[in-house]
């Protein structure tokens, strides 16, 4: 590579940074300018300075709130995890069971989750119903994912493990389940951003009737006051959680398969 | 029609009357006898559809025949464990493992203590010049290196039969020399028998003691030829008028195969 393309690369790099920041603080500075100039009120549109300092003054609540969504979302994704996972291993070892379960599984998956939620809240405590809806949206993508990557393997690795002999359970150990690692983290990232939303929506089902105090909970609460900066507030943190249950994961398939995954490599000079 | 018997010993496993027909119906083999004798290095050659993959696959195991029935000795049914090594077409390396961990494969799978497992590991590496490689990544080895790994893992289990499918068949002439030489290094200082399918004539008589040619449509045994020349064989031999002769012989017995194979 010379000289001159490292330094293009370099730019390139951060371009990718700084523009999408430009972008970011001219439209926040049009917002700031708009609502100062029309003189809009709050309950209208808060201007970006007084949603931060909604940030600053309501921070106990909102971090609360924060951490009581991100619980949901994290044990949601972890059950879907071990539960997607496990299913789909449950499903390559038996047809039997994948002919009797999958259709049901697909069914959790088309039905729209904002039409269970009020039925799951009738017959489960609260927690537990957003829960099963962070579960139910977020389970299926690991099952079809992992499903497809089990049934991915090298023809010939199959018959080579066959001539030596193997078991089944050496079989899905070392050869199924590393072949299946890259669809298996490709479905994890799909149900990290899913279980956030599955909780969000349980938790707006829930809305002012709920105990709850996740932050989709304090956004419908704050609509009902017309505290508007608050939601605004709530609405970014939510954000910034998706971001960084996205990045984590993209992180966690990086050192996952970037010594051998194809998707991994970066690309050879 | 030549036919010479040769120096090897006694067969390790026979074929009698062979035959395969896939579930489609296509007729892959029919009604091969074969023997494979103790310390031969023995090509199938012929041309695509002639069932030679099919053999291999068949005397690996791999494969039910569905007619005729294949006979292992004594002697090599009570080295059951590691009788039988195989080498694909391509590298099949696992991409999630490294070079060591590729070639302990075989001896994972049936449970090797991991001590001396380890050493065999090295001593198989060795053999095919990759013990500097082993915390390697196959993705990061050349495709010469992979088939060495290939060849290291199929040898780790110390394989009274190596089976061998067009291994060298993707790579290009210069490695595939370099491992033709290696190959048949390791083939005499191991005095493994190995089968090998080709559809190269220079390759099999390279390296062969015996050549078994196959026609197709249906699959069966053509003709054979014994390659007397004495080993080590190396450049000399490549260049060789010897050579030269044996490769025209071969290639018209492969012309004759081909003209007596049906229609593709």
């Amino acid at each position: 590579m010379t000289q001159r393309s490292f330094a293009q690369e370099y730019r390139d790099r951060v371009l990718r940074v700084v523009l999408p920041v430009i972008v970011l603080a001219l439209s926040l500075a049009a917002w700031e300018l708009v609502v100062r100039l029309a003189q809009i009120p709050p309950y209208v549109l808060p201007a970006p300075s007084l949603i931060l300092q909604t940030f600053v003054v309501d921070r106990a609540l909102l971090t609360q709130s924060l951490l009581v969504t991100l619980s949901t979302t994290l044990q949601g994704f972890l059950l879907a995890a071990v539960g997607g996972v496990g299913l789909a291993v449950l499903f390559n070892l038996s047809r039997l069971v994948e002919y009797s379960f999958y259709p049901f599984a697909v069914i959790l998956q088309v039905t729209p989750i904002v039409a269970v939620a009020p039925l799951l809240l009738i017959y489960l405590p609260q927690p537990v119903a957003v829960l099963t809806c962070a579960w139910i949206v977020a389970f299926f993508p690991v099952l079809a994912n992992t499903t497809l990557g089990l049934n991915s393997i090298d023809r010939n690795l199959a018959d080579l493990f066959a001539l030596y002999g193997a078991s089944r359970g050496q079989v899905l150990w070392n050869l199924k389940l590393p072949s299946a690692l890259p669809y298996i983290l490709g479905g994890l990232r799909i149900a990290g951003g899913l279980s956030l939303i599955g909780a969000v929506v349980a938790e707006i089902a829930a809305g002012s009737a709920g105990a709850g105090s996740g932050l989709a909970y304090r956004i419908v609460e704050s609509g009902y006051r017309l505290n508007i900066p608050r939601m605004f507030a709530a609405l970014v943190l939510l954000s910034i959680a998706g971001i960084v249950i996205f990045y984590a994961l993209a992180f966690v398939n990086h050192i996952a398969l970037r010594r051998w995954h194809e998707s991994a490599l970066e690309a050879e000079s | 029609m030549t036919k010479t018997s040769h120096r090897s010993g006694a067969p390790i496993v026979a074929l009698h009357g062979v035959g395969k027909t896939f579930p489609s119906g296509t007729v892959a083999l029919t009604g091969l006898d074969l023997d494979v004798r103790e310390g031969e290095f023995l090509s199938l050659l012929g041309p695509s559809g002639c069932g030679k993959s099919t053999a291999l696959r068949i005397i690996a195991g791999l494969t039910e025949p569905t007619q005729g029935a294949v006979e292992w000795t004594e002697a090599a049914k009570t080295e059951n464990e590691n009788r039988l090594g195989f080498v694909f077409q391509e590298p099949t390396l696992m991409p999630w493992a490294n070079v060591s961990n590729n070639v302990l494969l075989p001896l994972k799978l049936k449970s090797v203590a991991s001590e001396r497992a380890s050493e065999r590991v090295a001593a198989a590496l060795d053999r095919v010049g990759l013990q500097k490689f082993g915390t390697a990544y196959p993705r990061e080895l050349s495709g010469g290196m992979r088939m060495r790994v290939s060849i290291a893992r199929a040898l780790v289990t110390e394989p009274a039969l190596l089976l061998m499918d067009e291994p060298f068949a993707a790579l290009d002439e210069i490695t595939r020399f370099k491992l033709n030489n290696d190959l048949l290094q390791v083939w005499q200082a191991l005095r493994t028998t190995v089968v090998f399918v080709t559809h190269s004539v220079f390759e099999s008589v390279y390296l062969s003691s015996r050549i078994v040619v196959m026609a197709a449509r249906p699959g069966r045994v053509f003709t054979e030829l014994a390659i007397d020349a004495p080993y080590p064989r190396d450049q000399t031999f490549r260049t060789s008028a010897e050579y030269a002769a044996l490769c025209r012989r071969t290639s018209d017995a492969l012309a004759r195969a081909m003209a007596a194979g049906g229609e593709p």
